[in-house]
């Protein structure tokens, strides 16, 4: 369940430790356009064999293929859940003209990282422990770059550190299945095909687990999801 | 509408009824103990009303309704064909052109009833361009494969199913005005076919009839389905422009052309390891796992009757 002390989403008070960009109810309705036409396109089916549906705060981690990937997870949660979980994107490519900037900040509410860690000094995970703490929960893609091929890139380290600092969040992987093939690297309008988005069961870090063997057991865990889903 | 339209619909309402109550009868007398066969029964009957209500609305309000309907739908078999059918990054463009440019020009064709262009536009044209935009991507792997898969799935889901609504731009003498009765027996033909092969099927299905492609396909089931959907089809030979004979040889027709579909389609399903097409229509499976038999029997109804009363 939420922590009942986090304030409600657009309630923050100035001064507040965490920095959340304000979005009018307005521009969070540009939303429903998208999901609605990402739901159309791809038939959007989801699974949830691994846990339900339900209001706890999770890290929802998922492999990526394209931009729309965060997309049609996030369209796939039911919209109490949609409205507390944000998408992790990278700020290198967010930021970079108006239009990305408008959607990720103030329609997908999005949480930047900087993956270029151009600051040596700072956490460049600083922001995603700002949402946990706040109460959102996260989509992440711990793959950390777009996978053109089958399978899986090796997983970042950001997911095992996101486990340690926060042990009462729950890891649910998510596998999207047939997306890559909806908007190809380099297209822009996307093929209408059908898609599954299927949740797993949620990881925790085991006591004495070395960052290695549970990023390898995470990866493992998102694999045979797409196994099951075939 | 007109009244023959609206009776048919009617007696169509109280099919649905008396199977929905069927389903009930059986559903409560298991007595709370669930049965997917049963369940699997009544999510089938739901769907069928909210099909013979989407399918009603359009005769409703017209023609360009129906044209439209159909396109949805050739559009969604497209999709679940697409989907299960592998292909590579370097067939977007002929993807692309079947979804985008294909697909709304021959139902276009279809509206403005240009017959000499909506008869050759996929099996000529398309033809020929699919393969040049798969060349020009310059992948040659497995190419004749590649390119004739996506022939098949614009000619099975949009060129096939395209032919329901083209009935309505058939000129027959003395049958004026009654065309989208055309449409409401063929695919009432097809579909009882299909319906009461499944329960002819389950009541006394024996010996299985082609135990590879469709494991749930018998004799019983076949003979039966086959036999009172051809004859439901003679009986309603007053809305069609036929008499008795001929209303019962081309059910025969249809129906035998709607089984063999079934058993091709379920041979790709079965090639790719599926059981169904997709999902989006409860207890039947895909979009192309209802109207594979309407897709086979479709074109041939439409040329039968072009040729013989048009």
């Amino acid at each position: 369940m939420n922590d009942s002390q986090t304030p409600p989403p657009g309630e923050e008070s100035p001064g507040t430790s965490v920095p959340r960009p304000c979005s009018s109810w307005t521009q969070r309705l540009l939303a429903w356009p998208i999901i609605g036409f990402a739901r159309l396109l791809t038939g959007a089916r989801s699974l949830w064999r691994g846990c339900a549906p339900e209001a706890r705060q999770r890290v929802y981690f998922a492999n990526h293929s394209s931009h729309a990937d965060f997309v049609l997870l996030w369209s796939s949660l039911p919209p109490a859940l949609r409205m507390r979980t944000r998408p992790v994107a990278g700020a290198d490519y967010w930021l970079r003209d108006r239009l990305r900037r408008f959607l990720i900040q103030r329609v997908f509410h999005g949480v930047l990282v900087d993956r270029e860690l151009r600051d040596r000094h700072s956490n460049p995970l600083q922001p995603l422990l700002d949402a946990l703490a706040g109460g959102d929960s996260l989509i992440l893609f711990p793959e950390g770059t777009r996978n053109p091929a089958e399978g899986l890139l090796p997983f970042r380290s950001g997911l095992y550190r996101l486990a340690r600092d926060c042990p009462q969040v729950e890891l649910v992987p998510v596998w999207i299945a047939n997306l890559n093939r909806v908007m190809p690297k380099g297209r822009v309008l996307p093929l209408p095909l059908l898609c599954t988005v299927t949740f797993g069961a949620p990881l925790s870090l085991d006591s004495g687990e070395r960052k290695e063997e549970f990023l390898a057991r995470a990866r493992e865990a998102l694999l045979n999801l797409a196994v099951e889903a075939a | 509408m007109q009244a023959d339209t609206l009776f048919l619909f009617v007696g169509i309402g109280a099919l649905l009824a008396l199977a929905s109550l069927i389903g009930f009868v059986l559903q409560w007398r298991r007595r709370g103990v669930p049965d997917p066969l049963i369940d699997n029964l009544n999510a089938r009957i739901n769907a069928w009303w909210v099909m013979v209500a989407l399918l009603g609305i359009a005769f409703w309000l017209g023609h360009g309704a129906v044209i439209l309907l159909f396109g949805a739908v050739s559009f969604f078999a497209l999709r679940e064909f697409i989907t299960l059918t592998p292909t590579r990054g370097s067939d977007y463009p002929a993807l692309a052109a079947a979804f985008y440019l294909v697909l709304p020009l021959q139902y276009l064709l279809v509206a403005v009833d240009w017959y000499g262009l909506f008869s050759i536009f996929i099996p000529v044209y398309v033809f020929l361009l699919l393969p040049i935009l798969a060349a020009l991507g310059g992948d040659t792997g497995a190419f004749l494969e590649r390119a004739a898969k996506v022939q098949w799935g614009t000619m099975i889901a949009v060129f096939c199913i395209s032919h329901v609504p083209a009935l309505l731009n058939l000129d027959i003498p003395g049958y004026e005005g009654r065309n989208l009765l055309l449409i409401a027996w063929l695919v009432l033909v097809v579909q009882l076919s299909d319906v009461l092969q499944y329960v002819c099927g389950k009541l006394f299905g024996k010996r299985r009839i082609a135990p590879r492609l469709s494991p749930s396909k018998t004799v019983e089931g076949f003979a039966g389905g086959i036999a009172l959907a051809t004859l439901a089809g003679t009986a309603l030979h007053w809305i069609t422009p036929f008499d008795l004979w001929q209303a019962f040889a081309i059910a025969l027709t249809v129906t035998l052309l709607g089984f063999f579909g079934g058993l091709v389609m379920s041979a790709i399903k079965r090639d790719r390891g599926v059981k169904d097409w997709g999902h989006m229509i409860e207890g039947h499976g895909g979009m192309l796992d209802r109207l594979d038999s309407v897709c086979f029997a479709a074109p041939v109804f439409f040329h039968v009757l072009r040729w013989g009363w048009g």
